[in-house]
């Protein structure tokens, strides 16, 4: 029996491999924070990436080290909100100009924190005239999601 | 000269390498596309502005308030979620005409011709800090819901197809004159005390 030429395999093998180096983006951060996002049902998909800045906020990761109380994650540390306005303004000097008014902010917000410190952040943003948010969800039935605790 | 003969390289190995690659890229890949309800936030207030209020009158505010207990008031009645989408609906059409819900302004809309709406109506949303993320963003959701809902219901009407299907900037515009996105949070207090 002839034994099948596997000569094409490469092609094959190249050709996945040019699919994922197209539609990779690599991980940002590194969270420092444990997110369950909530569920919505009235989401819209974030069109440019290179437009959004994330916030995330929950509890931390390494609770023995940094206690249960929920923190705010920029970058790759933990931050107060008065630092928000620094980061967003850091951000927008790193945009194209005729872009800015494009920026989002992308709040990864875990579903169980208390919306007292989502209030600070969102002063800060207004502060610092990000108004564009986002709140990062699933997609599926809220009320559902929500009586069943998650 | 004797022709030298080319020597063929032996690709046996390209699979091999491009295999590695190709695992290192399935690994690093995040296919996570980032999902969301957006919004805008209103401009901070100047200073001098502080203290004006708003003056709108009672019947064109649909109060929404959710305290620490993740326990919604709607216009002062308890309520539960899953009833908030029909009665915020209820609120911006009023399509009976009553006189607790807001009032009705006759509206030349392109497209639509001259329609009764409820120009003035606000809904105004305020949590307490003790609020779960989780419950205000299935409030917000609910409030988004019923919006699009009708946008949805209007849009199908006239032109056929659903909202976020239209094209035309236009209509666009027609279907948000008649059912514009008017949801305020309120600035940030405490509710039910602590």
């Amino acid at each position: 029996m002839a034994a099948i030429s596997t000569a094409s395999l490469p092609d094959i093998v190249f050709m996945l491999l040019f699919f994922f180096m197209v539609t990779t983006v690599m991980r940002e951060v590194e969270l420092r924070v444990d997110i369950a996002a909530p569920t919505a049902s009235e989401v819209k998909k974030l069109e440019d990436k290179a437009l959004v800045s994330y916030i995330y906020i929950g509890k931390p990761t390494n609770k023995k080290v940094f206690g249960t109380v929920p923190r705010i994650q920029l970058n790759d540390s933990f931050a107060e909100p008065e630092q928000i306005r620094d980061f967003v303004a850091a951000k927008r000097e790193a945009t194209d100009e005729n872009k800015r008014s494009k920026m989002t902010v992308s709040l990864k917000i875990d579903g169980n924190t208390e919306m007292g410190i989502v209030t600070d952040v969102k002063q800060e943003l207004r502060k610092a005239s990000a108004l564009k948010i986002n709140y990062s969800t699933f997609e599926g039935d809220a009320i559902e999601a929500l009586k069943a605790g998650r | 000269m004797a022709k030298r003969e080319i020597q063929e390289i032996n690709a046996g190995s390209m699979a091999d390498i491009a295999f590695l690659l190709l695992i290192f890229f399935l690994v690093s890949t995040t296919m996570d596309t980032d999902m969301g309800i957006i919004t805008k936030l209103p401009p901070m207030p100047e200073e001098k502005q502080q203290d004006e209020k708003v003056d709108v009158k009672e019947r064109n505010i649909f109060v929404v308030l959710v305290n620490r207990d993740d326990k919604l008031l709607v216009e002062g009645e308890q309520m539960d979620i899953k009833d908030l989408r029909q009665a915020t609906k209820n609120f911006i059409l009023n399509p009976y005409d009553e006189p607790d819900l807001p009032v009705k302004e006759i509206v030349d809309v392109p497209f639509f011709g001259p329609m009764e709406l409820t120009t003035k109506h606000v809904i105004s949303l305020q949590n307490d800090r003790g609020t779960s993320y989780k419950m205000y963003i299935a409030v917000q959701n609910e409030l988004n819901a019923a919006i699009n809902d009708l946008r949805d219901e209007f849009s199908l009407r006239k032109f056929g197809v659903r909202y976020d299907d239209l094209e035309d900037q236009d209509k666009i515009a027609a279907v948000e004159t008649v059912v514009p996105r008017k949801v305020s949070e309120a600035e940030p207090r405490n509710i039910g005390g602590k």
